[in-house]
């Protein structure tokens, strides 16, 4: 597949791949990066990233040293809208609120079994009901594919808490495909139609996942713990094929509420 | 680095667990003594069966006789050694058998050469497992096992695990296979239910220890405490506080009235705290106590006296070690007062107390020795363990909120008051957001007996937060003075410096984890080339490749593992180990599912050295050079 071959290109070979690889990255769309930068959110991360350069992103948020040549070709091999390399801007969508932090898989060391026990306490304090995570030692790994890329991924539900939190780590692991078209920063607000529509119409990339029922679902319509009991699967696709989901989506919502 | 929850079982265990070496037979299996508070007597293997001249055969008589006394591994790799007869002899007489690695030798190689264990040891995973860093499935099975000793060790009385996976199946075999059998003791195992477990609490009549610490059970509907036999048991030790099962607790209450021996008693969270006062009533002679909840009170009845915790604490009058508190109600915290004076070992890592609640316990503690909170008690609650517990051995603190960049509650401060009040210090394991070099060398020069170092700054590639210098100095002066140190673990900023000070006196370091650290190959190969005890090895995230990996060529041989994850290494360079060590096992480990990745990046290498050559039971990820 040709898109693989270019992204081995630049990934890939000797060191002005690894170079341009490591200027690919900090051009990225980085959502929450400061000192992130090191892994990805699911345990795969590219071998050969070089890893003093953590050190630098958290410093310079961005560097925009990016072979912009490179970035189109890719762009356009993925099928992606042609946008601005610079994607600087993009990221930092809200100044006012520090990004959230997306969680390396497996740091700090503690085992799950304790983190899910804290997590309950935790969730406790604020004065929520009596909860016994039923699944509490068991990962709960799901296939996450994105249209366009060349391979999937496999991430683990329960190392996240929140919607935001999913959502940078799947930034993060896509970030080479979207060029800043993934569109899940902010989550998706399903209560204004019209804003949620536009979303929908564009070329933006959303998340979806298939749901117990087999269902497809835009992620983010479901309080997150049910999402996690009921998530199978999680497919990101440009906003135009999605558009399909938005009805039943609303539906299922208000079957709910 | 993490906690290891069957240390805290044994607070006199000797943590020293005795090097493994190839002898010239090249048998990587070790055997070492069993704890002694599990009670196992080893047997005298008496009977000799070689036909050989009258002479010799007095000798070997009287050589079995003296072998039998020699228990650590060590000794007994050395007597195999003398010579064809002392070699066979020892085999004949070592009753206990260590396999620190399940895939380095296989089941029926372990029968043939001992033919009359008692104990066997095992363990499977590599530790990076219980992080996630290792997909599901990797292996470490024990059906092999279990089905090769069932044939072979008829009268075998303890299986002691970890990190393996057994199935229902698995202990069914078990069950049936050993009439004698004593003690189970599985640590981080799972892949079993509920039905497992009752296969082993039916048959195995002379069961004393029950010890499932850390390891998943799935609920599949048996309530396996119902499935003890009726009448006394001969139980000492049960222990399931992790298991995250209902229990039907009046089998449980039954269980207890007629186990008198029992010692040690570790509930799970499912247990209340008026559930733990009846039991409490009825096993006044535990010495270890896992409380369960701790806290969901049965409504008041006004019919009945109201509960005197403090009185069934007072009761037990020979407790020495507390643990629990899963779902602690605080107000109920003080019932444990009496007891404080006598405890040498106290768990509060699932307690969310505050500082004052964690004060007003710990004041009374003074013949502390092993300690393990969670860091929601402050820097001030560390300074109280200082001011208290003179006496303290080993020191764990948790995270609360595991996570970076979030504010953390202890820090060089908590450090730096516990190196200067428990001198006596051996163990620590320390979770913070922040920390000094000064903290870190203070601790080193105020506590030369420290083993095990172990700190976890959980922000990666945090410099000093005073200085904002790296963390080198401060690892530096701790394996620098602390002459002991066998067990290191690094975190922070760290440069190659760092690693030239382990290489350069970490003579004794035989455990050293490794996560987003130094600046290139020189790293690693200064410690490889300067630690010559270095036996286990787990690397993550750092920038080391194939240069430093053979640099490593000349002690592999000597290793039990090393695990590298994340960092960069080619297949190429792995592929050259391969060629060079033909006797180890060099595993490549995939995250990825489908192709089309690089095939030159390394994701995961574990390698280990093994007599069995390639496993067979490897899944799709793995690929064995």
């Amino acid at each position: 597949m040709e898109v693989s071959r270019r992204m081995v290109n630049l990934f890939g070979g000797g060191g002005i791949g690894r170079d341009l690889n490591l200027n690919l990255k900090e051009t990225e769309l980085c959502l929450g990066l400061p000192g992130g930068g090191g892994s990805e959110g699911a345990p795969k991360t590219n071998g050969k990233r070089g890893f003093s350069e953590t050190v630098d992103l958290k410093l310079n948020l961005q560097t925009k040293e990016a072979a912009p040549l490179d970035l189109k070709e890719a762009q356009s091999k993925n099928g992606l809208k042609e946008k601005n390399p610079l994607t600087a801007h993009d990221s930092i969508k809200d100044p006012a609120k520090p990004p959230a932090k997306a969680q390396v898989v497996g740091w700090p060391p503690v085992r799950s079994y304790r983190k899910n026990m804290m997590a309950n306490k935790s969730s406790k304090d604020e004065g929520s009901a009596d909860q016994k995570p039923s699944t509490a030692s068991m990962a709960a790994f799901v296939k996450v594919s994105m249209d366009g890329a060349p391979y999937l991924r496999k991430v683990d539900l329960k190392m996240y808490n929140s919607y935001d939190q999913l959502s940078d780590a799947l930034g993060k692991m896509f970030s080479s495909f979207t060029m800043g078209n993934y569109g899940a920063q902010e989550m998706i607000d399903f209560m204004n139609e019209s804003k949620l529509m536009d979303l929908l119409n564009s070329s933006e990339y959303v998340p979806t996942y298939e749901d117990k029922d087999g269902d497809w679902m835009l992620v983010g319509d479901v309080p997150w713990e049910m999402f996690v009991e009921s998530c199978k699967r999680l497919r990101i696709m440009k906003g135009s094929e999605a558009i399909g989901l938005a009805p039943r989506a609303m539906e299922k919502c208000k079957s709910r509420s | 680095m993490s906690e290891n929850n069957h240390h805290l079982h044994h607070p006199q265990q000797n943590h020293f667990c005795p090097a493994e070496t190839m002898s010239e037979d090249e048998e990587p299996s070790r055997p070492s003594p069993p704890p002694p508070e599990l009670g196992s007597k080893k047997t005298r293997n008496c009977a000799a069966v070689h036909p050989s001249p009258h002479s010799d055969r007095v000798l070997e008589i009287v050589l079995e006789h003296v072998l039998q006394f020699l228990t650590a591994s060590r000794d007994r790799n050395a007597a195999s050694l003398v010579s064809k007869s002392w070699y066979r002899t020892e085999a004949l007489t070592r009753s206990d058998v260590f396999i620190g690695n399940c895939y380095s030798v296989s089941p029926a190689r372990v029968t043939t050469r001992f033919p009359r264990v008692r104990s066997v040891v095992i363990k499977g995973r590599p530790r990076f497992a219980d992080f996630n860093l290792m997909p599901q499935n990797w292996g470490g099975h024990f059906g092999p096992w279990v089905a090769t000793m069932g044939k072979a060790y008829p009268l075998l009385e303890r299986v002691y695990l970890k990190r393996m996976s057994l199935t229902d199946r698995d202990l069914c075999l078990l069950a049936d296979s050993f009439t004698k059998f004593k003690e189970l003791v599985l640590v981080c195992c799972e892949g079993f239910g509920t039905s497992g477990l009752t296969a082993v609490v039916s048959k195995c009549r002379q069961l004393r220890v029950l010890d499932l610490s850390d390891t998943e059970v799935s609920y599949d509907g048996v309530d396996w405490i119902s499935y003890f036999p009726e009448g006394e048991t001969c139980l000492e030790s049960l222990i399931f506080d992790c298991v995250e099962c209902p229990i039907n607790f009046e089998a449980l209450e039954s269980l207890v009235a007629r186990s008198p021996a029992l010692k040690k008693l570790r509930l799970n969270r499912e247990v209340s705290i008026g559930q733990l006062y009846r039991l409490m009533v009825s096993a006044p002679n535990l010495t270890h106590l896992g409380t369960g909840a701790f806290g969901h009170p049965e409504p008041q009845d006004p019919n009945n006296q109201e509960m005197d915790y403090a009185a069934a604490f007072s009761a037990c009058k020979s407790l020495v070690c507390l643990s629990g508190f899963r779902e602690v109600m605080p107000d109920y915290l003080p019932a444990i007062y009496s007891v404080c004076a006598n405890l040498t070992s106290l768990n509060l890592s699932y307690a969310n107390i505050d500082v004052e609640q964690f004060k007003s316990v710990i004041c009374q503690c003074f013949k502390l020795q092993i300690l393990w909170v969670l860091d929601s008690v402050y820097d001030e609650g560390l300074q109280a363990v200082a001011a208290t517990c003179r006496d303290l051995r080993e020191l764990r603190v948790f995270p609360l909120n595991a996570q970076e960049d979030v504010e953390g509650p202890v820090s060089e401060v908590g450090l730096q008051a516990i190196s200067e009040g428990c001198p006596k210090l051996e163990s620590i394991l320390y979770f913070c957001q922040r920390m000094t070099n000064a903290a870190v060398i203070a601790m080193s020069n105020n506590c030369p007996d420290l083993v095990v170092f172990r700190l976890c700054i959980m922000g990666r590639h945090q410099p000093d937060h005073i200085t904002g210098a790296p963390m080198d100095e401060g690892f530096g002066a701790i394996v620098m003075n602390c002459k002991k140190l066998t067990r290191l673990a690094i975190s922070g900023l760290l440069t190659d410096r760092a690693f030239a000070y382990i290489g350069m006196y970490g003579k004794l370091v035989r455990t050293l984890s490794v996560a987003f650290a130094g600046d290139s190959d020189t790293g690693l190969k200064y410690v490889l080339e300067g630690c010559p005890k270095l036996q286990k090895l787990e690397i993550r995230d750092s920038p080391f490749g194939d240069a430093a990996l053979v640099s490593g060529l000349h002690h592999y041989y000597n290793m039990r593992f090393l695990w590298m994850s994340t960092c960069q290494l080619s297949r190429q360079g792995c592929q050259e180990v391969a060629r060079a060590l033909p006797r180890l096992s060099v595993e490549l480990l995939s995250y990825e599912e489908n192709e089309k990745m690089d095939d030159d990046t390394v994701d995961v290498l574990y390698m280990y050295r093994s007599l069995q050559g390639p496993r067979d039971d490897a899944p799709q990820f793995v690929t064995i050079l």
